[in-house]
C-alpha cells in the first residue's frame, strides 16, 4: 500500500485545508487573548478592521505583503531545488548596500524611473552574490547550506552595522543610517489605486514595488513549472540521485538556484528602502526574511499561495499593530504569538486534519478522491 | 485435515478509499506449510499485517486455535504464538545474535540471566531444527541467509507456533533458499505452522501443502499444492493466461557495441565493489549478469551508465572510448546512444512526485523536441507521453497523473518506454521486473527481446535466476566484484547457483 490515503480534489487540498488550519489557529489564539482578559471576538474585529477596514489599513497590509512576497518567493525557489535558504534575511540586508550605492550616486541626476531599474539590478546582483558563497561551499565542499546561510546572516549584519555607523553615515549625524535620498530615488506610491475604490488614505508606504512583486511571482511560476531550468531544479529537489541519472550537474543547479533565490531576497530591500524610508537604516529587514520561510511553507511553495500567504502575514502585521494600539493588554509580543500559531497550524501541523477530511470525502463520494485512478488495473 | 491453526472470517480493510482486503476467508491447518501468492498490491501483506497486529481489520473475525482472538498489537500476536519474519530484517546490525534474540524479551536489568537462558534455548532450537548460528557473532558480519535465521530464531524464542514469512527468498542464493526450505520442513514436522508469502510460484510448488491465491484484495482460490500447476496459479493471480517463459529465436550477434576492459569501481566507503572486470556486449544479443544482490552488479551498472565514477579501466562505446574515470556524465552517454533503466526506479529512474509526462522526458529534457528556447514545450511533452502510454499500455492512461499513483509494473513501463523509444544502440537494464506483477513481466520480457531482434545490444542485471535464464543469450556470473564464469542460457540453475555462491566449478575437484 504505497498510498494509504487517497488524494483530495484540488479545491479541498489548496482551499479547504488551509482555511480550516487558519481557523483553528485563530481559535487557539482566541484562547490566548481570553487568558490576558480581553474579549477575543472584539480583538478579532479590531485585527481584521485594522488590516482591511480603512484605505490606509489596506495600503499598509499590502506594503508589508510586498516584502513577504519577495522573501517567500526567495525561500520557495531554493526549496524547489531541495535547498533550505535561511539566508534570505542577510541577502536582503546586504542588498540594501547595492541600493544605497545606486541611490546615493544617482538620486540627484536621474528621475526615479531610471534609478529604479539600476537599483533593481544592484539589489539582485548583491543578493545573488551573497548567496553564491554558501551555494559554492555546498556544491563543492558539502558545507551544509543551512549552517552557512545562517552564518552569512550574521556576517551581513556586521558589515551593514560597520558601514552604517561609519562610511555611509553623513558627517555630523547621530543616526546609524545613510542620508535621506532625494526625489530621484523615491518610488511613486500606489495609494491612488485603492482610492479609486473610494477608500481614503492618509499616508501609507504602498509603492510600485508591489507590482514588481506580482510580476516576480508570475516569473517564478514560469521558471519553476515552464522552463527547462525549473524542471532541473525540481528534479534535483525531489531526488538528487534522479538528477545525477538525468545528467544534471549538481554544482550548476545548486549555484543557479541559490543565486536566483538570493536575487529575489535582494529585491525585497527595494520596498522599505526606496518605497518607504528613503534611506538605508540599521536592521531595516527586521525579520522579514524569516517570515518568508513561513510564507513559503504556508503558500505550499506555489507563487499564488505565496502571494495569498504574504497578504495574510501583512494583515497580521498591520492589524496586529492596530490591535496592540487599541488593546493595551495585548502587547506586540502577543501578536508574535498569534503569528506563531498561524505558522504552527498552517505549516508544521499542515496535515493534521487531512485524514479526517479525506475520510469525510471518501464516505460522500469515492470518485472525488480519485479512487478509480489509484485502483487502476495492474498492467 | 488437522485442526485449523488460524481462521480468518470475513476480513475487510480499507485505506481511505482503497479496499485492500475484501471479505477474506482463510483457514490454515495446523502443522502445514501454507502459501499465499498474489501480485503486488493484491493485499497479501495487508492481510498478514492484520494477523500480526500492525493494522486492525475494519470488520471480520480472527480465530487462533479455534478461539476468537483480538490482535491489536504485535505483542498480542506474539502472545498468541504468532511470529513474523519480515522481508526487510528487523535486526540491530551491531548487536550479537544473542542480543538480538532477547531484544524486547529481556527479563533482568543486567541481562545476565536473559542471556544465559537464551543461550541454552538457542542450543535446543539448533538441535531440533538445524538452525545453526554462532550466538556470539555480530549480526552485520553474518551472511544474509544467516541473518534470516536469526529472525526465525527470534520468533521461535518467543514461543511462536505459527510462523509468517514475507518474501523470504528475495535476498538468498539458491543454495541458501534450499537450506531455508529444509528448516521450514523441519519446523512443520515438529508441528509448527508456516505461512509463506511469495510471488515465486516455483517455491510454492516445491514446499507448500496448500496455497491460496489473492487478486485485487480478494481471495480467489485455495488449492492443494499437489493438485495444481504453476500455470493454473499464474492464471488465477493475473486473471488471464500468462506466458511464463517468453519465446525467442536464435540471437544474431553482430559487432561489439560496448567493450569493458579492466573496470574497477569502489563504493563510497572505498571498498572495491567491481574488481577488474572485462566483457564485450554485441549488437543483437542479450547478456545477463547473474549474482546475489550486493556482489557489485549495482556498482557495475552505475559505472557503465556514468552515474558512479570508476577508479580505473577503459570502456569503448561503438569503438570510441568513454572516460568513465573522469568527465563522462550520464547526459553524454545518453547522447551517444546508451540508455539505462536503473535498478532503483523510485529514487533514480523516476521522480515519484512528478506527473507522468514530466518523467517521460527525464534525462532527455534537453532534447530540442521537448523545448521552445529555454521553455518546456508542454504540448509536445504531453503528446509524446500519450503516445508512449498507448504504445506500452501504461495504465491508467493519464499523463497528468502523479507517478507515485501508478503500480510498480506501470512505473517500470514508464521508464522502459522513455529509454527504449529513444532508439538507443545499447540498453542496460537493472532488475527489469523487480516488484513488477506477473502480467507486466511478460510484457517487459517481450519488449527486451524485441529490442535485441532489432539489433540492439542489451545488458540485463537481475537477481532473479529465472529471468536471467529466460532472457539471456549469454550469462555472466558475478561474485565478490568479479566475473566468475560465463555460461549459456541452457545452464542448470544448480550450476549457476554454485557460481553465484562463489564455489568455483572445478569438476571432479569438488
Amino acid at each position: 500500500m504505497s498510498t494509504p490515503y487517497a488524494k483530495l480534489p484540488a479545491w479541498a487540498d489548496y482551499g479547504l485545508i488551509p482555511v480550516i488550519n487558519l481557523f483553528v489557529a485563530f481559535v487557539v489564539a482566541g484562547f490566548v487573548v481570553l487568558l490576558v482578559g480581553e474579549n477575543p471576538f472584539r480583538a478579532a474585529v479590531i485585527l481584521v478592521e485594522g488590516a482591511f477596514g480603512k484605505g490606509t489599513g489596506i495600503a499598509f497590509t499590502l506594503f508589508y505583503a510586498t516584502t513577504f512576497i519577495f522573501t517567500g518567493l526567495s525561500v520557495a525557489v531554493a526549496a524547489h531545488c531541495g535547498l533550505f535558504n535561511i539566508g534570505t534575511e542577510g541577502q536582503a540586508y546586504i542588498a540594501g548596500l547595492g541600493i544605497a550605492v545606486v541611490c546615493l550616486a544617482f538620486d540627484s541626476v536621474l528621475p526615479w524611473w531610471l534609478t529604479f531599474p539600476l537599483a533593481i539590478v544592484a539589489s539582485t546582483l548583491v543578493g545573488a552574490l551573497w548567496a553564491l558563497i554558501p551555494a559554492y561551499l555546498q556544491a563543492k565542499r558539502g558545507s551544509h547550506i543551512v549552517i552557512t546561510t545562517i552564518m552569512f546572516n550574521f556576517i551581513a549584519a556586521s558589515i551593514m552595522v560597520f558601514l552604517l555607523v561609519g562610511p555611509l553615515k553623513p558627517a555630523g549625524s547621530q543616526a546609524p543610517q545613510t542620508r535621506n535620498f532625494l526625489a530621484g530615488a523615491e518610488l511613486p506610491k500606489l495609494n491612488w489605486i485603492i482610492e479609486l475604490f473610494g477608500a481614503k488614505i492618509h499616508s501609507a508606504p504602498l509603492n510600485v514595488t508591489f507590482l514588481l512583486a506580482l510580476i516576480m511571482a508570475f516569473l517564478v511560476w514560469l521558471l519553476i513549472w515552464r522552463t527547462r531550468l525549473g524542471y532541473e531544479m525540481r528534479t534535483y529537489g525531489h531526488s538528487p540521485k534522479a538528477a545525477r541519472y538525468a545528467g544534471i550537474s549538481e554544482t550548476r543547479i545548486i549555484i543557479t538556484a541559490m543565486m536566483i533565490s538570493g536575487a529575489l531576497a535582494g529585491m525585497m530591500a527595494l520596498n522599505p528602502v526606496m518605497g518607504d524610508q528613503h534611506n538605508v537604516a540599521i536592521d531595516f529587514v527586521s525579520g522579514a526574511g524569516f517570515v518568508g520561510i513561513a510564507v513559503a511553507l504556508m503558500g505550499r511553495l506555489h507563487p499564488v499561495g505565496i502571494v495569498l500567504a504574504a497578504i495574510l502575514f501583512g494583515m497580521l502585521y498591520q492589524g496586529g499593530a492596530e490591535l496592540a494600539f487599541e488593546m493595551p493588554a495585548i502587547s506586540r509580543d502577543m501578536i508574535v504569538i498569534i503569528q506563531g500559531l498561524v505558522i504552527l497550524f498552517a505549516g508544521a501541523l499542515e496535515h493534521m486534519f487531512r485524514p479526517y477530511i479525506q475520510a469525510l470525502f471518501a464516505s460522500f463520494s469515492p470518485r472525488s478522491v480519485g479512487m478509480e485512478a489509484v485502483k487502476g488495473k495492474g498492467a | 485435515m488437522a485442526q485449523a491453526a488460524i481462521e480468518l472470517i470475513g476480513i475487510n480493510k480499507s485505506f481511505g478509499a482503497v479496499r485492500a482486503n475484501r471479505d477474506i476467508n482463510l483457514e490454515i491447518a495446523r502443522g502445514t506449510i501454507h502459501g499465499i501468492v498474489g501480485e503486488n498490491g493484491a493485499g497479501k501483506s495487508t492481510l498478514m499485517s492484520i494477523l500480526y497486529g500492525f493494522y486492525q481489520a475494519d470488520s471480520g473475525e480472527i480465530r487462533v486455535g479455534g478461539k476468537p482472538a483480538s490482535i491489536k498489537t504485535p505483542n498480542d500476536a506474539i502472545a498468541l504464538g504468532i511470529g513474523m519474519v519480515h522481508q526487510h530484517f528487523m535486526l540491530v546490525d551491531n548487536f550479537s545474535v544473542l542480543e538480538n534474540v532477547i531484544l524486547g524479551a529481556e527479563s533482568d536489568a543486567l541481562l545476565k540471566r536473559s542471556i544465559a537462558k537464551a543461550r541454552s534455548e538457542l542450543e535446543r532450537l539448533e538441535r531440533e531444527y538445524g538452525l545453526e548460528v554462532d550466538p556470539d557473532a555480530i549480526v552485520e558480519e553474518l551472511a544474509v541467509g544467516l541473518q534470516q535465521r536469526v529472525e526465525i530464531l527470534k520468533a521461535l524464542y518467543r514461543g511462536a507456533e505459527i510462523l509468517i514469512l514475507d518474501e523470504p527468498t528475495g535476498v538468498l542464493t539458491p543454495a541458501e533458499a534450499d537450506h531455508l526450505f529444509r528448516i521450514l520442513k523441519q519446523l512443520k514436522e515438529q508441528g509448527k505452522t508456516v505461512v509463506l508469502i511469495t510471488h515465486k510460484l516455483r517455491e510454492i510448488m516445491a514446499i507448500t501443502d496448500t496455497v491460496s491465491v489473492m487478486r485485487q484484495g480478494t481471495m480467489v482460490a485455495t488449492r492443494e499444492t499437489k493438485k495444481t500447476t504453476v500455470e493454473e496459479l499464474a492464471e488465477l493471480m493475473v486473471g488471464r493466461r500468462v506466458l511464463l517463459r517468453v519465446e525467442k529465436g536464435e540471437a544474431a550477434a553482430g559487432d561489439v557495441k560496448l567493450a569493458v576492459k579492466n573496470l574497477t569501481v569502489r563504493d563510497s566507503r572505498g571498498v572495491t565493489m567491481v574488481d577488474d572486470i572485462s566483457f564485450d556486449l554485441r549488437a543483437g544479443e542479450i547478456v545477463g549478469i547473474a549474482g546475489v544482490a550486493g556482489n557489485g552488479q549495482s556498482e557495475l551498472l552505475e559505472a557503465i551508465s556514468g552515474i558512479r565514477r570508476a577508479v580505473s579501466g577503459s570502456v569503448m562505446l561503438d569503438g570510441k572510448p568513454i572516460d568513465l574515470t573522469g568527465a563522462a556524465d550520464p547526459g553524454e552517454l545518453r547522447d551517444r546512444g546508451l540508455a539505462h533503466v536503473p535498478e532503483d526506479r523510485h529514487h533514480v529512474g523516476l521522480v515519484l512526485a512528478f506527473e507522468e509526462n514530466e518523467n517521460s522526458i527525464l534525462g532527455y529534457h534537453d532534447d530540442p523536441r521537448y523545448l521552445k528556447g529555454p521553455f518546456l514545450n508542454i504540448d509536445a511533452i504531453r503528446d509524446d507521453a500519450r503516445d508512449k502510454i498507448a504504445k506500452y499500455d501504461i495504465r491508467p492512461a493519464d499523463c497528468r497523473l502523479k507517478t507515485a499513483n501508478f503500480s510498480g509494473g506501470n512505473q517500470q513501463k514508464i521508464v522502459l518506454a522513455r529509454e527504449m523509444e529513444q532508439d538507443p544502440g545499447v540498453l542496460i537494464v537493472g532488475q527489469p521486473t523487480r516488484g513488477v506483477d506477473v502480467g507486466a513481466i511478460e510484457f517487459i520480457h517481450k519488449r527486451l527481446i524485441a529490442m535485441r531482434d532489432q539489433g540492439k545490444a542489451v545488458l540485463v542485471v537481475s537477481v532473479e535466476l529465472d529471468e536471467i535464464r529466460s532472457l539471456s543469450d549469454r550469462i555472466l556470473v558475478m561474485f565478490a566484484g568479479r566475473i566468475v564464469g560465463e555460461r549459456g542460457p541452457e545452464t542448470t540453475e544448480g550450476e549457476l547457483g554454485l557460481l553465484m555462491a562463489g564455489v568455483e566449478h572445478r569438476g571432479a575437484a569438488l
